[in-house]
């Protein structure tokens, strides 16, 4: 921790990157993938548990249809192959996270193959290739008591809850991506956003990162130009789109560190750390991983029918990079406009202030304007910044009824975000409203002609320009809650000069 | 030549986590290797055209459909268990041969 690390920019002039994604998603069927127990997040522990995936003796698993079928549209919507038979493995390990000692789980055989999925980066697209998408069942959850820091190291023993144990899970793998460099991050961020949207599109499970039902695993090698990839290391606990961007970046300029002070990087897993954002190593692979899988004798190979799969295919929504390009249309937006929406993690958010009757330009200036700097200074996604697309368009609804100026409808938004409300009780209670009250607008500018004597007799003579010294002052008297338009209006007619 | 060695397992024993004694080692490695050959025999009478058998009855696709079924109770779950804590199953530490890190 005490070397300094290297300049981003100087990593990647010397070195290339290839990095690599392993992404989890658990499946938001009604039940587990091998038995009838319900999946729903949460629940007092060892409450979701039967005999079978409890592991007890003489207890047999059965094939989840929704999972199957759920992950076979996922696979169709990488553009993958689907296999016309394949089998379940088991997969021996001896770690009390799953009670049989083994997972059930695919090895040689996945169940869908060699798809990919396109991203775009900086207004360019990068194909990013599958290598496999497979099924399996999700683990238990362990805590770990007796150490300083709920870890596993020092712990004296460990506390384990079997609800999450059979949760159908699928794995996505990416082939290695190479060539990228100084963007890997953003490719890696842009790719896990983008399988997280196409998997909520097909509407198999509900991908919310913070509750673990996607997680990734990022790998990230370096290598000098025109050479061998190098070593890789698996960086795991990556849980935010901001926390997969950060990894790479972080394990990029460690690993830089390393090779530049002539040493060879390990093979591990590493863990991120959210607050520091960097990694510490995890459990060497070098004494791990023999697991020999063979094929579970308990469970009969699955042979999608074709045409099931030609059904499920023809059924597809539109997925979002289709629908991207539609709003693109719709919105009048080029494609660098386009890619800041995006880049802003705002298309849904923008759409959605839109179906609430907000023009689509209004829509896409608070949320890429206000709201994204807002997210930006606190450093969260946008959608969780706190105010909803109903919210931005009462406040642009506000705005329209020339009830808030611009600059009082930033205030009022401020206040959303800080969650004083709604932007009309946000209004009301500050007092916020624009002085629409013409009687007392006209007698402010009627004091400001006679106070500036000069400047009206300018105006008088067709200095029209010279209006705004008058505005600005009536704009004083009320504490910015008048509208300059009507203002400057007021102030020309108060003159008899034509606007 | 043996079909499995004394190495092999050796290397068994510790992914089963079983404590095995020289003497053993050379028992059990002798034996495997009979049980090993008999069954490589079958390999011998299978034609080029038959694949390897992972499930003795040639059924494909059995699914479940996908609705709850009732679950145990947390106290039948735990029933069984050598050790309880919190509602959870209580397990001893599991790291004990890694290296500090």
């Amino acid at each position: 921790m005490t070397t300094t690390l290297p300049a981003y920019d100087e990593v990647v002039a010397r070195y290339e990157p290839v990095i690599g994604l392993e992404t989890h998603v658990e499946l938001g069927t009604n039940t587990k993938m091998f038995c009838g127990c319900p999946t729903d997040f949460g629940g007092e522990p060892n409450t979701r548990v039967c005999p079978v995936c409890l592991g007890l003796p003489g207890s047999l698993p059965v094939a989840n249809k929704a999972a199957i079928e759920a992950i076979i549209r996922i696979g169709l919507a990488l553009n993958c192959s689907i296999a016309e038979w394949c089998r379940f493995a088991r997969k021996n390990y001896f770690y009390p996270d799953m009670p049989k000692n083994f997972q059930i789980s695919q090895y040689d055989e996945p169940i869908c193959v060699d798809g990919y999925l396109d991203v775009e980066v900086n207004g360019e697209t990068v194909r990013i290739e599958i290598e496999r998408v497979h099924l399996e069942e999700d683990t238990g959850k362990t805590l770990h008591v007796g150490g300083a820091t709920g870890r596993i190291h020092g712990a004296t023993k460990s506390l384990v809850d079997y609800n999450r144990a059979g949760i159908p899970l699928v794995e996505i793998v990416t082939r290695p991506i190479p060539g990228t460099g100084a963007l890997a991050p953003d490719v890696a961020r842009a790719y896990v956003t983008e399988l997280r949207d196409v998997i909520r599109t097909l509407g198999v499970s509900d991908v919310r990162m913070e509750e673990g039902s996607l997680r990734c695993d990022v790998n990230t090698s370096l290598n000098l130009p025109g050479q061998e990839w190098g070593t890789r290391t698996e960086t795991k606990n990556v849980n935010s789109l901001r926390s997969v961007e950060r990894a790479v970046r972080s394990e990029m300029l460690r690993q830089a560190s390393v090779l530049d002070a002539g040493v060879r990087i390990t093979q591990e897993t590493r863990h991120f750390h959210e607050d520091t954002g960097d990694t510490t190593p995890g459990r060497s692979k070098e004494t791990a991983t023999d697991y020999r899988y063979f094929p579970e004798p308990d469970l009969v190979p699955i042979a999608p029918d074709p045409a099931w799969v030609a059904e499920l295919k023809a059924a597809l929504p539109e997925l979002p990079r289709v629908h991207r390009r539609r709003l693109q249309q719709q919105w009048g937006l080029s494609d660098l406009d386009m890619q800041s929406v995006l880049n802003a993690g705002a298309v849904e958010l923008i759409e959605a202030t839109v179906a609430a009757g907000t023009t689509p330009a209004a829509a896409r200036k608070w949320w890429l304007g206000e709201l994204s700097r807002r997210a930006n200074e606190s450093g969260v996604e946008l959608a969780d910044i706190g105010a909803t697309p109903g919210q931005v368009a009462e406040l642009q609804g506000l705005v329209d009824a020339g009830k808030l100026n611009d600059k009082m409808a930033r205030t009022v938004l401020e206040g959303v975000v800080d969650g004083e409300g709604s932007p009309t009780e946000i209004m009301t209670n500050r007092g916020l409203e624009v002085v629409s009250d013409t009687g007392a607008l006209t007698a402010a500018v009627d004091e400001a002609i006679a106070a500036n004597p000069g400047i009206a007799d300018k105006i008088r003579s067709g200095k029209v320009a010279a209006a705004g010294a008058l505005v600005g002052a009536v704009m004083k008297t009320t504490r910015g809650q008048a509208d300059a338009k009507t203002v400057r209006e007021l102030v020309l007619e108060r003159l008899g000069v034509q606007g | 030549m043996a079909a499995i060695s004394r190495e092999e397992v050796a290397h068994l024993a510790r992914l089963s986590r079983l404590a095995v004694t020289e003497e053993e080692l050379d028992t059990f490695a002798g034996q495997l290797d009979v049980i090993l050959q008999a069954v490589a025999q079958v390999g011998e009478v299978a034609a080029a055209d038959i694949p390897p058998t992972s499930h003795s009855v040639p059924l494909t696709n059995i699914f479940r459909e996908d609705v709850v079924t009732p679950c145990l109770t947390p106290q039948e779950a735990l029933s069984g268990a050598p050790d309880v804590e919190d509602q959870r199953f209580r397990v001893p530490r599991i790291l004990t041969e890694d290296v500090a890190s």
